[in-house]
């Protein structure tokens, strides 16, 4: 059954196709995850990927080093391009981290079985981008040690942060966002932890583990409420994540600049955080199933579903930007309107094209059952959809701003070094988080997938 | 038997499936016992109301903390942005509430988020980083393929000899007391 491959795509074969491999029992799924953390050696593999990415993390930390140093003068943002990689990449990330909050909370709640295997890694990336998301904003500042001038605090000057405006939104959305998204994913780590800390050998181990499942121990009446609280959690994580990346649309469209102004804004900006955060999500899964042999966890199926998943918010963002185009031609507004033909024609428009390329055309061989069921081709396309969405958000940044409303105040913008160098260094924190996490904490979540097994069993009967 | 009842936490017994698990619940609350427990690997359907659990408390928690998160919230901007720190701009209204929502919302959410986690926690009693159900060498196993229920010994038709009759009957493998500590 899990190897067959059907030629066509129907109903009745996606409702054969298994979320879990077959023969699995609550021992073996037990087994076959936690000894990933436990008593699988750490493969020489690791090790260099880890070296990689750490390296990329030191070239980051050097940047900002250097950046405290001598200011903001060492990126390429001048007047009138105030905003550059900072809030390009502080977008690009902040949406990557949209996928693990949809499928832990939205899917739950839509009683998705085959979000199972894939929600805990998810939600680590959440985690993780919403950290490098929170990096750029930050040193953006200029002096990041006074950013906790936006947090509200009763200072000696009476001061208070300036509540109306979208910045301060952000501040709140994204803390928000973080702290909420660490707890669903905490909360949904106690019982692995709990498993963990009876498994492991090494006392040093227990003893963490120990710490950190808080002593759990599976009480049915401990169930009752956990289920009480998750089940809460999921249902509010959903509004939240669509409010946030509502909020980071609303740093452009509450302003005038073109391009910028439009309604349209929130939603497009959800869609495209979905189709990057999934494109992120098969990114991971797929280099980690292979890796790992958990072929039998995160299936066909599941690969097949998230392609799904970015064809459809990749045609909505496809639709987000027809109707930006349109609204601005037929509006007669001067300004939009030559916003676009900047677009098509400007300085930038190698990248709009590209844009164009890697967003909307590209993903349409996603229609294709044969390319959603070729691993290699899913592969290469996440990593295209996430460069067309680090383009999307480079677009728009760059572009309106280099063409304001006067000529005047037009300019250019072209990054330095130091804004590659944070910008991959970022990459390579996010990549150094995800070793360490499938590392020390089980990628899967083993509870889950013990009551898959229950559930799968009992529909057998 | 009655001196049995200060020295031991319960009697413990083991099952293999999820089912063997709630039919032993059924059967020891149907002989009357209330203080009692179940733990399984992951949340059994229909353990709750075998066990006779009723609604919790977590949700009004939740309640609670997301109006406070809200209504907190959102006065607390009010009282920022029009009492003590007024800020006339281009003459607009001091109290412009539809600029306070964003923040508002995501208050709530965070409000009614940490009183969920917390909530759910505090009325758990975690953590609680020791159990006398951990003194049983085969409890480890509750955290991955065995189902467990303890009847403990504060029940007041605790008695040690009858219980380890009733789990048998149930077909529990390895019943075992567990030892205070």
């Amino acid at each position: 059954m899990s190897d067959g491959k059907p030629p066509v795509d129907s109903p009745e074969i996606r409702r054969l196709t298994p979320v879990i491999g077959p023969g699995h029992t609550f021992g073996s799924v037990t087994d076959k995850i936690s000894s990933i953390v436990l008593t699988r050696p750490t493969s020489l593999g690791w090790y260099i990927g880890f070296l990689i990415a750490f390296s990329l993390m030191g070239m980051m930390t050097i940047a900002i080093g250097w950046l405290v140093i001598k200011g903001v003068g060492i990126w390429g943002i001048n007047i009138p391009i105030g905003w550059g990689f900072a809030i390009v990449n502080f977008v690009w990330w902040i949406g990557i981290g949209h996928a693990g909050t949809l499928i832990s909370a939205i899917l739950f709640l839509l009683k998705q079985k085959w979000r199972t295997s894939i929600n805990r890694f998810a939600e680590a990336m959440t985690l993780f981008a919403v950290a490098c998301a929170g990096i750029f904003p930050l040193i953006h500042t200029g002096r990041p040690w006074m950013a906790f001038y936006m947090f509200p605090y009763p200072s000696t000057m009476g001061l208070w942060p300036q509540f109306r405006s979208p910045l301060i939104w952000d501040v709140f959305a994204v803390s928000t966002y973080g702290t909420v998204s660490l707890m669903f994913w905490f909360v949904g780590l106690i019982p692995d932890l709990a498993t963990l800390r009876d498994r492991a050998v090494k006392k040093p181990l227990k003893i963490i583990y120990g710490m950190l499942s808080m002593g759990w121990r599976g009480s049915a009446r401990h169930w009752h409420r956990y289920q009480s609280a998750y089940l809460l959690l999921a249902g509010l994580a959903t509004p939240l994540v669509l409010s946030v990346h509502t909020v980071v649309s609303f740093d452009f469209a509450i302003a005038i600049v073109p391009g910028w102004h439009t309604t349209i804004f929130p939603p497009y900006f959800v869609a495209g955080a979905i189709y990057s955060g999934f494109a992120m999500v098969l990114t991971i899964a797929i280099p980690l199933r292979k890796v790992y042999g958990l072929e039998d966890f995160i299936t066909m199926r599941h690969l097949d579903n998230m392609a799904k998943v970015m064809l459809a918010t990749g045609l909505i963002v496809a639709y987000g930007y027809f109707f930006e185009f349109f609204m601005s031609s037929y509006s007669g507004n001067k300004f939009d309107v030559f916003l676009v033909q900047q677009r098509l024609h400007g300085p930038y428009a190698p990248f709009y094209y590209a844009l164009i390329l890697c967003n909307i055309l590209t993903p349409q061989l996603l229609w294709s059952y044969k390319m959603r069921h070729n691993v290699t081709v899913l592969f290469i396309m996440s990593i295209v959809v996430n460069i067309g969405m680090w383009l999307e958000r480079f677009v728009i940044v760059v572009i309106s701003l280099t063409r304001d409303f006067v000529p005047s105040a037009w300019g250019r913008y072209s990054p330095t070094f130091w804004d590659w160098a944070t910008f991959i260094g970022t990459i390579g924190m996010f990549v150094t988080l995800l070793f360490l996490f499938v590392r020390v904490l089980p990628a899967i979540s083993i509870a889950e997938m013990r009551e898959l097994v229950a559930e799968t069993s009992e529909e057998k009967k | 038997m009655m001196q049995h009842r200060s020295h031991i936490y319960g009697v413990i017994g083991e099952f293999g499936t999820p089912e063997e698990l709630l039919h032993a619940v059924e059967k020891v609350r149907e002989a009357g016992y209330r203080r009692f427990d179940a733990f399984a690997p992951f949340p059994v359907e229909g353990l709750s109301e075998a066990l006779g659990l009723k609604r919790n408390l977590v949700p009004a928690i939740t309640l609670f903390g997301g109006l406070a998160g809200g209504i907190g919230g959102f006065f607390f901007q009010y009282w920022a942005m029009a009492i003590t720190y007024p800020l006339n701009i281009g003459g607009r209204p001091l109290n412009s509430w539809p600029a306070f929502i964003p923040v508002t919302f995501e208050l709530a959410i965070l409000g009614a988020s940490l009183a969920a986690v917390f909530g759910m926690l505090a009325l758990n009693k975690l953590p609680q980083p020791n159990h006398p159900v951990f003194n049983v060498h085969r409890f480890t196993h509750a955290s991955s393929d065995r189902f467990f229920v303890c009847i403990e010994s504060k029940d007041r038709k605790f008695d040690l000899a009858e219980c380890a009759r009733l789990l048998q009957e149930v077909h529990a493998h390895h019943i075992t007391e567990v030892a205070l500590d």
